[in-house]
């Protein structure tokens, strides 16, 4: 399902003395099945666009299109449920949503409340829970008595049971240390090329992006700024600086190396394993040279 | 050097009833002289976090002590204390009392009896010290991550710690709002000799400390200079860390089979480390 704004502007408090406008004509693409990372400091509203993704706030201004629905300014729009369905967000923090007695009954939660069966529901959970590598048996536990990183998991098992189409990741890895953050991107990879998932990864890590990401828009002060592929968006290094972003560490680390050897590597590398490559085979070259 | 903090053979569980729980903090000791920056680095649950609530006595351990300021630490001497104890925690969100930033950085000064004119003069001083002096009168929740970490900071200044607690304090900024913290911490040091404790999974962070407390499953793994840890290698990607980016990348292109000679402490270092071994003719 692919999901369209066009020239989405919304304000916050709107008709009040606190109105405050968050974003101006906005225009994102999504197109189904892709891994689409949107990039932003904080405060770019990147957090603002996130919530119109699943109608959680309803454009001031604009169209927002998901699949064959359209929810625009001023007008109701009856389907909003089903849309939600199809769209799962993982927020921040996801852990700190948890709240039935068991890991099962929590996970549950969610399908059941949008009409699926218990039984239904439990063997959904049975399900995902082994998709996010964790056992069945945690399924009795109370979700509190869990780590931190179990109950991460448990939280995106309950968006998994929802089976959505389109999951949106907001920073989902804010807190973990650098292994746990490493096996949750993973996961997410290993889910989206699985089902053919679309996956929006809200994030300020140029270094997931840069890994994962098919498409890129940078968001800027309430704008959508640049949109494109990782490769050609992160070579610019100047452009990205007006939107005080920095390119990524292993592209900045092949910037200075180039400029050492007073030539190009044959591509702009973006992750580590690439570069790597890239380097063996600059220098075999050399070495055959000499 | 004088020792602004010490902790003795500290044992810490949250299930003191039940034995098969194993232990959060076990058998840790370690001191932070005056003048030093200490970073105290492991993954999630190794103990780190637990360290810091013992320190500013939020808990107490079962077994071990805790001296700040050459003061065994007690429930009577608690509070005393945590007026020296500067701390900022995670989520600069959950931190904010004062609707402006002025009345944040006053909250704790007005707790504890400051007089007024002081006040005013301690919390403008300690807003300048953060650069965020421009923001007396602006509303928390509408600054930047890295602008609400640098209040919060200044909220802990305001208080003249002798300590400052930084409790993963930039784990929830985005790179820049990271650096701005960082810088600011480095300067304040700088500048006025600051003692700082640093709680964090960053070990592009844990670089700038001079010294690095390494904890694995609430034991001390190892302790040491930056260079030392790193050192460490394979081990810190097995407890659940990284290696910091140039020597990542070093250990990689050597599994390439890509020669590289000496260290490689900064992307620098390795750039010119590549160019000599391979590429300078």
């Amino acid at each position: 399902m692919d999901i369209e704004l066009q020239k989405v502007s919304y304000s916050y408090a709107k008709g009040t003395p606190f109105e405050k406008a968050a974003l101006f004509g906005v225009d994102l693409m999504i197109e189904s099945g892709k891994y689409h990372a949107i990039i932003g400091h904080t405060g770019s509203g990147k957090s603002t666009v996130l919530q119109h993704l699943n109608a959680l706030l309803k454009p001031s201004e604009g169209i927002v299109k998901i699949g064959d629905e359209m929810i625009e300014a001023g007008k109701k729009n009856k389907k909003l449920r089903q849309v939600r369905q199809h769209i799962g967000i993982v927020f921040q923090f996801p852990e700190h949503q948890l709240f039935e007695e068991t890991v099962l009954k929590d996970i549950a939660f969610g399908p059941m409340n949008f009409g699926v069966s218990e039984e239904e529901a439990y063997a959904r959970a049975h399900e995902v829970i082994k998709t996010v590598g964790l056992d069945d048996s945690i399924l009795q536990k109370s979700p509190f008595d869990l780590s931190g990183g179990q109950m991460r998991r448990v939280a995106i098992a309950g968006v998994l049971a929802m089976k959505p189409d389109v999951i949106v990741l907001d920073e989902p890895t804010a807190g973990l240390d650098p292994r746990g953050r490493h096996n949750i991107m993973e996961l997410f990879s290993k889910l989206q090329k699985d089902h053919n998932l679309t996956m929006i990864l809200v994030t300020h890590s140029m270094e997931d992006a840069a890994r994962y990401a098919d498409d890129l828009t940078i968001m800027h002060d309430g704008k959508s700024v640049l949109r494109g592929m990782p490769r050609e968006i992160f070579k610019d290094v100047d452009k990205l600086a007006q939107y005080r972003l920095k390119v990524p560490h292993v592209v900045a680390f092949q910037m200075r190396l180039e400029q050492r050897l007073g030539s190009k590597l044959a591509k702009l590398c973006l992750t580590e394993e690439d570069l790597v490559d890239e380097i063996a085979r600059a220098a075999k070259k050399v070495r055959e040279e000499s | 050097m004088n020792n602004i903090l010490t902790l003795n053979n500290i044992i810490f569980s949250y299930e003191v009833d039940q034995p098969e729980v194993k232990n959060a903090v076990e058998d840790v000791s370690f001191t932070v002289t005056e003048g030093e920056w200490i970073a105290i680095v492991g993954h999630n649950g190794s103990g780190k976090s637990t360290i810091a609530r013992i320190i500013n006595g939020l808990l107490f351990p079962q077994s071990g002590d805790v001296t700040v300021f050459g003061k065994l630490m007690n429930e009577d001497n608690l509070w005393s204390i945590r007026t020296e104890l500067g701390m900022v925690f995670q989520n600069p969100d959950n931190q904010f009392v004062g609707a402006t930033v002025q009345d944040d950085v006053a909250f704790a000064l007005e707790n504890n009896g400051v007089p007024y004119e002081d006040m005013v003069a301690r919390v403008h001083q300690s807003l300048a010290q953060v650069k965020m002096e421009q923001f007396l009168n602006h509303e928390p929740q509408h600054l930047s991550g890295g602008q609400k970490q640098r209040v919060a900071i200044a909220g802990a200044l305001a208080l003249r710690p002798k300590l400052l607690i930084l409790d993963e304090a930039t784990s929830m900024l985005d790179p820049q709002g990271r650096q701005e913290v960082l810088d600011i911490v480095r300067k304040l040091r700088d500048d006025t000799g600051l003692t700082v404790l640093s709680i964090t999974h960053d070990l592009e962070e844990a670089i700038l400390a001079d010294r690095i407390l390494f904890m694995n499953q609430g034991r001390k793994f190892a302790e040491g200079q930056p260079s030392e840890i790193f050192a460490l290698g394979d081990e810190l990607v097995e407890l659940g860390l990284d290696l910091p980016f140039s020597m990542k990348m070093a250990k990689m292109l050597q599994e390439k089979g890509i020669q590289l000679d000496g260290t490689h402490m900064s992307d620098e270092e390795l750039v010119e480390n590549l160019w000599i071994s391979n590429f300078k003719k």
